[in-house]
């Protein structure tokens, strides 16, 4: 077996070593009841070629994202990720560290999280950031439990229109974290105002927005924020579209106290759902009740600067069952990807893409709205926006697939048994969508709806 | 005096290479790199896009105004930046990376390709499901391999790392509880346990309740029955547990729980080394979180990702959170509603927002073929052998504190008695190791021993890195007994030859500085 660098012969002079007749001896601990004498009913070990072939043709089967016009978003976007950033992540030094527990000999980690968490706090307008969460999703069950020890109160009122498998997230850690702790969820449909403000009361501890919407609105949330703010609860805002924060003000320009974000655009890939990179920031006088890991200036016995990771007394390693969150393993390659990826864009990058993203679905919309029955209800938007079609809209997706068109994703989906929702697809358009592509997809949408 | 080859000596100044103060600041292959931040705005691109057209924009009036705070820089000077940066770190490929609890196994490049692969990399998780039928079976697949492995009839496979595994097992031992119109509020958690289960236990509300350890370093049967009652909901147990041993009464231990009513949560972070040897369903456990960056090669990225898939009995199957994949006549569906789960299951929720970490699914996948059911078994079998020999050099001059008891499974621990009134603690001895040229093994985990070192090697380190490892930890332990033998401050004030000497852990945490800062105010966002 190729990963396994032992002889029989070596085996056997260990076992002499240690005085065990065999194997066995060191297995003596386990019932013998539970001892398995032969190996497990699965297939036997392969070559690197059989593998490879094997999970080849399995991969074949998928249709990806690159092969055909892509419109799918809905917390995973399809962008362009620069060959270096790839290649950076794959080297040994990176790839094969472990979390930085040694920080003498971990500098390299340690640096870029300082870098990834000054950037995390730069694009959302934020104090401070930590050095992320698996997802926005568990990040964001992470935000809501936060803003209940930080106000000691327990209930949460939550956008309808935050992203439905977010909200899943959030009721179900909440739901099992405390017998006291409640959710009240807002308004659905995209084309009605929701009222947040009005749910808000003594025992609020947190609002939660989601900016984009998973519609794709784009909302100026001040007035929440003071709302929120006057009622002595913390206003959450939620980004599943990072490259959203290149164009569209920060939500702490807009008074968010806690931003979560999911990272996946920038750097990340697809990946069909993992591993992404939760962001996570927030204001300085919560900076203490933070989950996560936190990276921290310091220097080193001759005063050379260094970093090192800090404020683990917030940790489950010392504070056990007191600890602010159980995190422990995190996103650590993912946030190197990201910052990698952040670095080549840079300010001007950064902004130059999130506007080609805009102009992409600005583009998009005007072609479909085009089309006969097809409208168009969200009115301010970043890179992804809804669609009313004439009919149910799983239907359509579907018949595009066939056409080789990945269409979007039907609200249905998301929201399913909501008869209001089902005509509505959720449509993005990113920079890796060309003119001719926008052009496949209308034809094809048109073609379908006939 | 030694020469180079015109004649000329090459012998260092007075005063070793230390004397030798260079003018960059960097010394050598070891390059000082500052902080991207430092480099400010300069107009350089790493990327070339297109011009945009600036039409009036759909906003809503929320355009972001004013500066971010980004630094600019050209692609070349990226790389460098993060090559550089890369060279201050040690890694299972530089070396021996004796993590214990960590399993810092070699982690296959085959992996790495494979995962890269469009077909899984490139594919979207909410794209139509009928063209995404080659992921359902991998994961259909990778689920099947798992539940043989350990002889459990379901798993959860969303969960993102062993704390997310640990945090869905428990969802699931409440919502077993919960329809049996039961309310149960304590756990049991042995106190030799892994930081991360009391804080889940915690997180969702339940009280923990510290169970002893044996002076054989074992779970204290007794004093577990002695906390049993009709609150408890469930006992956490790792087995093998972090010292290293196998919890030889882990039937009594599964009996009394569920005489009690109560559930076995097994933290299965040590399945390395019982891999194709033992099935925890066979132990009577009735959930346990695989690592899949430990036991199954998925590479540990600094800090992660990792996945945390969760195996379940019988008893806790129904409440398998959503999504699921299951198989029919023509394919395979992702259930991602509860309200379309099949008849039977009634899954308590959802922990993330997709299907859980796929690219490390088929990095796991990829290395469980590789391996096969008898690669597997060899690797457990390995593991424990190379732990073994560890602990077989070392006992007589280090102290393991059950060196005497039997046998360790994947990994051998080690107290500071062997360093007590020699001035050496845990950490000198550990900051020595990185002079030597390896990561430290983990010190002061578990808790149950003084001065912890838990010295975990793997399968797939050769007879040749233990001999040499074992050497050096030797003669470690024999210059601390010894003090100083070189008239050094070897231990005190180790690592010298690391990119950084021991750094102020205390004035960070004091005042902390989590992010760069401009330099002067006025330079601030407007
Ligand atoms: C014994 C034990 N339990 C649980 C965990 C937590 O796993 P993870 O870091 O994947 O969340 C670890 C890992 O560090 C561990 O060693």
């Amino acid at each position: 077996m190729r990963y396994l660098p032992l002889t029989p012969d070596e085996r056997r002079s260990m076992l002499a070593t240690i005085g065990a007749r065999s194997i066995d001896d060191l297995f003596v601990d386990v019932p013998e009841a539970a001892r398995l004498s032969a190996p497990v009913d699965l297939p036997r070990f392969m070559g690197e070629m059989q593998v490879e072939r094997d999970l080849g043709r399995l991969a074949a089967k998928n249709m990806t994202a690159s092969s055909v016009p892509f419109f799918v978003g809905a917390g995973a976007y399809k962008h362009h990720v620069p060959a270096s950033v790839d290649h950076i992540i794959q080297r040994s030094e990176f790839l094969t560290s472990y979390t930085p527990y040694q920080p003498e000999i971990a500098q390299g980690t340690l640096q870029y999280l300082f870098e990834f968490q000054t950037q995390v706090a730069a694009i959302t307008g934020m104090d401070v950031a930590n050095a992320s969460m698996y997802d926005g999703s568990t990040g964001t069950g992470e935000a809501v439990l936060m803003a209940m020890r930080v106000t000691k109160r327990n209930k949460a009122v939550v956008s309808g229109r935050l992203h439905p498998h977010y909200a899943d997230v959030v009721h179900t850690v909440c739901g099992h974290a405390g017998a006291g702790m409640s959710i009240e969820i807002g308004g659905v449909h995209p084309s009605a105002p929701e009222d947040l403000s009005s749910r808000l009361d003594a025992n609020t501890a947190c609002v939660v927005v989601q900016n984009p919407d998973v519609f794709g609105n784009l909302a100026d949330l001040r007035v929440l924020a003071e709302a929120t703010h006057a009622a002595g609860a913390l206003l959450i805002v939620v980004v599943t579209e990072a490259v959203s924060l290149g164009l569209v003000m920060s939500p702490g320009s807009m008074g968010a106290d806690i931003v979560v974000a999911e990272g996946q655009s920038i750097g990340v890939g697809l990946q069909f759902g993992g591993p992404y990179v939760g962001l996570f920031a927030t204001r300085e006088k919560y900076m203490r009740q933070m989950p996560g890991r936190l990276c921290g200036r310091t220097v080193d016995g001759q005063g050379r600067p260094g970093f090192v990771l800090t404020l683990s007394t917030r940790e489950q390693h010392i504070r056990r069952e007191k600890a602010t969150s159980n995190i422990c393993t995190n996103s650590g390659l993912m946030c190197l990807a990201f910052t990698i990826h952040m670095t080549l864009l840079g300010e001007g990058g950064f902004k130059r893409l999130a506007q080609l993203n805009h102009e992409a679905a600005c583009d998009l919309a005007d072609a479909l709205a085009e089309l006969p029955g097809v409208e168009i209800p969200t009115r301010s938007y970043f890179n992804e926006f809804t669609l009313k079609l004439p009919k149910p809209a799983a239907g359509v997706v579907s018949a595009l697939a066939k056409k080789g068109v990945l269409g979007g994703v039907p609200a249905s989906r998301l929201y399913p048994g909501d008869a209001s929702l089902e005509n509505l697809l959720i449509v993005a358009a990113t920079e890796v969508n060309t003119e001719e592509c926008r052009a496949s997809f209308v034809a094809a949408l048109k073609e379908v709806l006939a | 005096m030694s020469m180079n080859n015109q004649g000329r000596p090459t012998n260092i100044v007075a005063g070793g290479t230390d004397a030798i103060v260079t003018y960059t600041g960097h010394r050598g292959l070891m390059q000082e790199e500052g902080l991207s931040f430092d480099r400010g705005r300069s107009g350089k691109w790493g990327v070339d896009l297109p011009e945009p057209k600036n039409k009036a924009d759909r906003l809503g009036g929320v355009r972001r105004k004013g500066e971010i705070g980004l630094p600019e820089l050209s692609e070349p000077e990226v790389v460098r930046h993060f090559v550089r940066l890369s060279q201050k770190n040690y890694s299972i490929d530089t070396g021996l990376f004796p993590l214990g609890s960590c399993t810092m196994k070699h982690n296959p490049r085959l992996n790495e390709k494979v995962a890269r692969f469009p077909g899984f990399g490139d594919i979207h998780p909410l794209q139509p499901q009928e063209t995404v039928q080659g992921a359902w079976a991998l994961i259909d697949r990778l689920a099947h391999w798992l539940k043989t492995l350990t002889g459990m009839p379901a798993v959860a496979l969303s969960p993102k790392a062993g704390a997310h595994g640990e945090l869905c097992g428990l969802m699931a031992i409440k919502a077993a509880i919960e329809a049996r119109g039961e309310i149960r509020r304590r756990i049991l958690v042995p106190e030799s346990a892994h930081g991360t289960n009391p804080a889940t236990a915690a997180l969702i509300g339940y009280t923990v309740d510290t169970v002893p350890a044996t002076t054989r370093g074992r779970v204290d049967l007794a004093a577990l029955k002695a906390k049993l009652g009709p609150d408890v909901a469930a006992v956490m147990v790792t087995n093998p547990n972090t010292c290293g041993l196998f919890e030889d009464e882990v039937l009594g231990i599964a009996d009394a729980i569920h005489g009690a009513g109560g559930y076995f949560y097994c933290d299965g972070a040590n399945y390395n080394a019982i891999v194709g040897r033992v099935r925890p369903g066979d132990l009577g456990v009735d959930a346990m979180h695989i690592n899949l960056h430990k036991t199954f090669s998925t590479p540990h990225g600094g800090g992660g990702p990792g996945a945390g898939p969760v195996v379940f009995s019988e008893a806790l199957a129904p409440y398998v959170p959503v999504p699921f994949v299951v198989a029919g006549a023509d394919g395979f569906t992702n259930i991602e509603q509860e309200e379309d789960a099949p008849a039977g299951a009634r899954p308590f929720g959802r922990m993330t927002a997709f299907h859980g970490q796929m690219g490390m699914f088929t990095r796991a996948m990829a290395y469980m073929m590789s391996h096969g059911s008898d690669g597997l078994r060899q690797v457990a079998e390995d593991a424990v052998l190379n732990a073994n020999y560890i602990l077989a050099n070392l006992k007589d001059v280090m102290s393991a504190p059950f060196g005497d008891t039997g046998p360790c499974m994947h990994e051998a621990l080690f107290d500071d008695e062997f360093l007590k009134g020699t001035g050496v603690t845990t950490l000198d001895f550990a900051k020595a190791l990185i002079d030597e040229g390896y990561h430290p093994m983990t010190v002061y985990f578990p808790l149950v021993v003084h001065g912890a070192m838990l010295v975990e090697p793997t399968e797939t380190e050769s007879k040749e890195t233990l001999d040499r490892f074992i050497h050096a930890m030797r003669s470690l332990a024999a210059e601390a007994k010894a003090g100083n033998t070189q008239g050094t401050n070897r231990f005190g004030g180790a690592p010298y030859l690391s990119p950084r000497s021991r750094l102020d852990e205390t004035a960070a945490a004091r005042k902390p500085v989590l992010k760069w800062t401009p330099p002067a105010p006025k330079q601030a966002a407007e």
